[in-house]
């Protein structure tokens, strides 16, 4: 990790007013995006992963916004702007959004319109970043369905995204991704809706463009198994503050945080005897207007002791750029 | 004792074109199926979307009826009815024993219902009248799946989704059923309620004796709920084995290339994966021979013309494959 992040995210917090009370749907996260290398953020329903790639991207729908911090983006001139200070429909922010940051999304169904060919799109896609003729660009959107895996694709570009399985939009849609060459891919829940045979596909896809074009990757999901298979780095979410960030291989072979350590526990695995039954994790997600106070975690946690429901644990280095946030570690010198 | 014993089913599906609507042929969503469930044993059913496992267990829950085929379910006197000819009428006394566990908790349960109204629905149709005693049952099925009595005035939104399972789970077990048809039931939850989830539904199941018929796409998931598994692929089973056996020596190469697309949640066996090409074959025109032939590394041209039968490879296992003896194929590796 020597070379410099392309993207840096820090102390960002991005919370919702809504009438029942404030959602703090992201309570300060900081993280880097380094080229050629994935980013995993991990976590279950609520957690804030959403909602941090959408603020990235400066798409956070109302009544949310951002309420403070920076993300950093070093642009391919060799400056460096924060999205946060961007006006979300300006010039600058349109020409990142799908420009320099691409992005794939959860629903292949629903993120390509029903109305258009999937060469309009894409197409369209092109000709917003780039100036080109019609032809070339045409040409060029055939090239980027070839990459993407489609077959036929002189073919497939003039015809309907309804005609084409699941795993073949999803490869549309990281063509369209892609379309702007661009150095940042954020895929958020990119095979949830996927078969596994279909999954192994396009997660095969993901890691050869990104060897490829040499793509920082931050790749959403909650499968702890798509996140053991293709990140370098894993932050780990849990009601919109991240609970446990480090190596890949240290979050899966020692996890610090007792709420990574019981996810883990409680995975179903196919390496499970058959018949076993699972650790859980005791009780649910808080619904988000009753966050508890303190960690947000303690009412769930084996490990709580009487600050956990007082006090917001701070984050402390465990490791090499291991940290976690959790009262356990904050006493002892790491 | 077989609860269920499901023979040579079969699902067409007419495919209409044109104005006139002519049948230009069929989709074949289950071709000939057979197998059978214990009391207290889960069997799951696993494949890609379009296999045909959702509309099996449709089938054997008579929300549709079969093009063909029996299916033999054990009533509580003990003897067999075969429930694929029956007309509605006759099938309201069987109902009651065999039930569903749907996958949405959120779109499964009426919004303007109390928990109580709608875990003691299928008390009062089918007969429970006493509020008295119906309350009773109701407490003592939310008790069953662990949840407090207190919840039994309150509406399906203040639930979280473990909860709407659990509340979904007491509403199928309300009549005593024998056997339960669960669809996805733990796919649409988070990974630390599914787990709760899971062990609730082995534990009734040695509780209560019940019979699983458990359709999922999770393989990790499979692996811990089930005794056997059988894979389906276009309509048809490609192989049934005891759970160890499917997952440890898989005799079938689509078995093969599903286990391997399996993430394994550990980075240290980012393992060499076995990437099928293409999509699942077309149901309304599926491949000849073996319909997984266009995608199996292994294929011949035998296997292009004929079709392979399902035989008994080993105890308990079989397979549809023309080759299986020549091959040896790659498991879930050790633990």
């Amino acid at each position: 990790m020597a070379d410099e992040p392309i993207l840096s995210v820090r102390d960002l917090h991005t919370h919702f007013f809504a009438d029942e009370g404030v959602v703090r749907a992201v309570d300060g996260t900081s993280f880097d995006l380094h080229s050629g290398r994935t980013l995993g953020i991990v976590g279950e329903s609520g957690c804030g992963k959403s909602v941090t790639a959408k603020s990235i991207l400066r798409i956070v729908e109302r009544p949310g916004r951002i309420v403070s911090g920076q993300i950093m983006l070093r642009r391919q001139n060799g400056s460096t702007v924060d999205l946060t200070t961007l006006p979300t429909d300006g010039r600058e922010m349109r020409s990142i959004r799908g420009g320099e940051i691409g992005l794939v999304f959860q629903e292949p169904m629903s993120s390509l319109s029903a109305f258009h060919t999937i060469g309009n799109q894409l197409m369209e896609g092109i000709r917003l970043h780039k100036d080109l003729s019609k032809r070339a660009i045409r040409e060029q959107a055939i090239e980027l369905l070839n990459m993407v895996g489609i077959p036929r694709p002189s073919q497939r570009i003039d015809s309907y995204s309804f005609e084409l399985s699941g795993g073949l939009r999803q490869r549309v849609m990281i063509a369209m991704a892609l379309a702007a060459e661009p150095r940042v891919l954020i895929a958020d829940e990119p095979t949830t809706a996927l078969d596994v045979t279909t999954q192994a596909q396009i997660l095969d896809l993901i890691r050869r463009l990104q060897q490829e074009r040499d793509l920082a990757v931050m790749l959403i999901t909650h499968d702890m198994g798509v996140i053991a298979e293709m990140a370098d780095d894993v932050v780990v979410m849990y009601l919109g503050k991240e609970v446990e960030k480090g190596p890949v291989d240290e979050i899966f072979h020692a996890p610090r945080h007792p709420y990574t350590q019981s996810l883990l526990r409680s995975i179903p695995s196919v390496l499970a005897e058959p018949r076993s039954r699972l650790a859980t994790i005791t009780g649910s997600i808080p619904h988000p207007f009753a966050r508890p106070g303190g960690c947000p975690f303690h009412p769930r946690c084996p490990d709580r002791h009487a600050e956990c429901e007082t006090t917001v644990p701070a984050e402390v280095e465990i490791g090499e750029n291991h940290v976690t946030a959790c009262h356990l570690y904050t006493k002892v010198p790491a | 004792m077989t609860v269920l014993d499901v023979r040579h089913l079969r699902k067409h599906f007419p495919l209409r074109r044109g104005l006139l609507g002519r049948t230009a042929g069929y989709v074949k969503a289950v071709d000939d199926v057979s197998f059978s469930i214990e009391a207290g044993e889960t069997l799951s059913l696993v494949g890609e979307s379009g296999c045909g496992k959702t509309t099996t267990s449709r089938c054997i829950l008579r929300a549709i009826r079969p093009s063909s085929g029996e299916i033999l379910f054990r009533t509580g006197t003990g003897e067999q009815v075969d429930v694929a000819p029956l007309e509605k009428k006759q099938l309201r006394p069987l109902r009651r024993q065999m039930q569903m566990i749907f996958q949405d908790p959120f779109s499964s349960l009426n919004p303007r219902m109390t928990i109580s109204e709608i875990i003691g629905e299928p008390l009062l149709v089918n007969g429970m009248t006493d509020t008295t005693i119906r309350n009773k049952r109701v407490a003592d099925l939310l008790e069953l799946v662990q949840l407090p009595s207190a919840y039994l005035n309150r509406f399906p939104h203040a639930f979280s989704g473990g909860q709407r399972q659990r509340i979904g789970i007491a509403r199928a077990l309300a009549l005593n059923p024998s056997l339960i048809v669960a669809d996805e039931p733990v796919s649409a939850l988070d990974v630390s309620v599914q787990a709760q989830i899971v062990n609730l539904m082995l534990d009734l199941q040695d509780r209560l004796g019940l019979a699983y018929l458990f359709v999922a796409h999770d393989l990790s998931v499979v692996k811990h709920v089930s005794h056997r598994v059988a894979v389906m692929y276009v309509g048809r089973i490609v192989e049934i084995a005891p759970t160890t056996g499917l997952f440890n020596t898989p005799w079938h190469p689509y078995t093969e290339a599903l286990l391997s697309a399996v993430p394994v949640p550990d980075p240290r066996r980012r393992a060499q994966r076995i990437v099928l090409e293409g999509d699942v074959a077309d149901p309304s025109n599926p491949p000849s021979g073996c319909h997984f032939h266009p995608r199996c590394q292994y294929a011949t041209d035998r296997c292009r013309i004929e079709t392979p039968a399902l035989r008994e490879i080993a105890p308990g296992h079989s397979v549809r494959c023309l080759r299986a003896e020549e091959l040896s194929l790659m498991g879930v590796p050790a633990a």
